[in-house]
């Protein structure tokens, strides 16, 4: 075997280990706290009723965030590709910036504009919209945290879309409208189900912002982040690790359906299991296999 | 379907890239938009088409004006420089796209799009995606996406830009057959001069936004109307010289000008083959230096000096090359058998229809 092979195997190797390290074992430890306690008990610490409401609450949260996001994540996105305006700049810098800011004060701010110490909040609640410890409190700081995502992986797509497939589709007779929806939106569809699909699990697991923004009302504000919290607080780890995992299930098999949306067409094997793979289209060497997502 | 264009203007901020072109394609013609990178042809095409809005000028498909109708009202098929295929679809579906914005029935469109597949050679490729295919066949799937819902004009930009040479060749002649079959006017925009030539029926030379000439290749090539299409069809070797007693001095050269003033600054133009070039020093009167030969393939190309330090080009086939035996660097006699008196900047026409001519005199052995 000659150094540049054993180079490569090492390489490899070590790339793998890392993802095992510091993703799978973790994993795994969790799976099996929870394994041990067996099925029985796991199913009902789901359908225990105040678990069972923060599940459904975070799915159902997560997903109307995940739709507005989609929505306005991607009309922003074709704004900042495709106008010239003053302060564009500043704008697309904006964006990162829920990344940036720790979630806890992401909630603060939110919280001073939507509280009752604000002139919004305040007209707000009288018009029977409460946001603070209310539902759209939730969706609001799920779609703060979560605003970067759609619009980051659209902006590569966009810019490397080609308008000359739109003008052909106007060529051909195709109204605008229809030009979006037949050819730019399938163009970037990829970019798109990625922005959403890592919009929905980031909004699954937020926690930071909602339990300032919503607080931590049973059955009413509480999100399985919370609860998860609130259940270790009070020494019960057990229901904890239960509702943990569902959670990771969820993310996990939502991140395996990206992987298979956004193959290409034609491609055989989804990238997921390609692990023998030593080259890729380009010809590059892509040793280290695709799984990690 | 007629295509006409008048006083077609197009400005963009301050730069102007059409300035008041006019001219007709024919019904069932095919005709080539020559001219050099920038020099607005692609922008007649899209203005034609309808993806640029003229700043000035009107624009008539089938005698109706279309100024006013939208690029998906003017039924124009337009074929991108670099395909502009949906890479989303298959190339069926890319075919069959405009058929199903036209509402066609499912059958009716199936039926044609094979058809199409079977004239543009692509039988059995109807399920792959543009990605899996070679650049011809994309470009030939670009062509019977343009052609499918049967456009009034197809219109055609640098349709063979992106594609190698040899591959250029054969699309070229396949081209010309699939106009002969279908005859559909086209128009279609090229920078280069061979291919407008072989391609079409009649060429339209751009420079700068500005109609230069416009007539068939043997005219454009044989008669150019402007210096700039004299230098950019084809190979001329141009000199200047000022005019003495009717005739154009250029160092030892003299180029017969009948009817210019005197002191009048001429640029005269010859294409390389009409310079005769011999070993023999007497054969001809005039004498030059050998500088280089460069082997073309189907003719030699010699390159030779005058002692007043012009160099010039010279055209010679094979069989006449080898009885010459030339060296580098040996002295040659040459002369100039026809010339033309070119067109100075900004005159449309020089001298009535007073063209190519033999040269009589001093210059013939």
């Amino acid at each position: 075997m000659s150094s540049h092979l054993l180079l490569n195997l090492a390489l490899r190797s070590a790339a793998v280990g890392y993802v095992l390290v510091l993703i799978f074992l973790p994993l795994a430890a969790l799976a099996q706290q929870s394994a041990a306690a067996g099925l029985d008990r796991f199913l009902q610490d789901l359908a225990a009723p105040q678990a069972a409401a923060a599940l459904w609450l975070t799915v159902e949260t997560a997903a109307i965030a995940t739709a507005i996001n989609a929505v306005f994540g991607t009309l922003s996105a074709l704004v900042l590709v495709r106008y010239e305006f003053p302060g564009r700049w500043l704008l697309n810098a904006l964006v990162d910036l829920p990344f940036a800011i720790p979630t806890l004060v992401a909630g603060l701010m939110i919280a001073a504009i939507y509280g009752p110490t604000s002139l919004l909040g305040t007209w707000l609640q009288q018009g029977g919209m409460a946001v603070l410890y209310n539902q759209p409190g939730i969706i609001l700081a799920m779609l703060f945290v979560t605003m970067p995502f759609t619009i980051r992986s659209l902006q590569p797509v966009l810019m490397g879309l080609d308008r000359d497939q739109e003008e052909a589709a106007f060529t051909l007779g195709a109204s605008p409208w229809m030009t979006f929806w037949k050819v730019t939106v399938p163009s970037v569809l990829p970019g798109l189900l990625t922005g959403v699909f890592l919009t929905f699990v980031r909004a699954l697991g937020e926690f930071g912002s909602i339990v300032i923004v919503a607080g931590n009302i049973p059955m009413k504000t509480q999100v399985a982040s919370v609860y998860v919290y609130g259940e270790i607080e009070s020494y019960n780890p057990q229901a904890a690790t239960s509702v943990s995992v569902l959670i990771l299930l969820i993310s996990f098999l939502a991140l395996l359906l990206l992987e298979r949306l956004t193959r290409r067409p034609g491609e055989r094997l989804p990238r997921l299991f390609q692990w023998t793979r030593s080259r890729d289209e380009s010809g590059n060497d892509s040793a280290v296999p695709t799984a990690a997502i | 379907m007629k295509i006409e264009v008048r006083g077609l203007t197009k400005k963009f901020g301050s730069g102007t890239a059409v300035g008041d072109v006019s001219f007709v394609v024919h019904e069932g013609e095919l005709l080539g938009l020559l001219g050099p990178s920038g020099s607005g042809k692609t922008t007649v095409l899209r203005l034609i088409a309808g993806l640029e809005v003229p700043t000035a000028g009107d624009i008539f498909i089938d005698g109706k004006r279309v100024n006013d109708l939208t690029v998906q009202e003017r039924n124009i098929g337009f074929v991108f420089q670099h395909y502009a295929l949906f890479k989303h679809l298959t190339v069926f579906d890319n075919i069959a796209f405009g058929l199903k914005i036209k509402k066609w029935s499912r059958r009716d469109s199936e039926q044609r799009v094979q058809e199409l597949l079977g004239l543009m050679s692509l039988v059995g490729l109807g399920g792959r995606y543009p990605h899996q295919l070679s650049g011809g066949q994309r470009q030939r799937v670009a062509i019977a996406r343009a052609l499918a819902p049967r456009p009034a004009v197809l219109l055609m930009d640098e349709p063979f830009g992106a594609v190698d040479a040899k591959v250029r060749q054969e699309l070229r002649e396949w081209l010309i057959r699939l106009h002969t079959d279908l005859n559909v006017t086209s128009l279609f925009v090229t920078h280069d001069q061979e291919e407008a030539m072989e391609v079409s029926g009649r060429i339209i030379v751009f420079s700068k936004g500005k109609l230069e000439q416009a007539g068939s290749p043997a005219d454009v090539y044989e008669e150019p109307a402007t210096e700039f299409v004299a230098r950019f069809i084809g190979s001329m070797n141009i000199v200047e010289g000022v005019v003495q007693r009717e005739q154009v001095q250029v160092g030892s050269l003299e180029f017969p000008a009948p009817g210019f003033a005197d002191g009048q600054k001429l640029q005269v133009g010859f294409r390389p083959y009409y310079l005769k070039v011999a070993e023999d020093p007497t054969r001809y009167r005039q004498q030059a230096k050998l500088r280089h030969i460069y082997f073309l393939g189907v003719a030699y190309r010699l390159e030779i000096e005058t002692p007043d330090g012009l160099i010039l080009r010279s055209r010679m086939n094979k069989e006449e090359f080898r009885r010459c035996r030339f060296t580098v660097g040996q002295a040659v006699s040459f002369a100039v058998t026809h010339f033309r008196i070119l067109p100075q900047e900004g005159m449309a026409s020089p001298h009535g229809t007073e063209t190519s001519r033999p040269l009589t005199g001093p210059l013939t052995p």
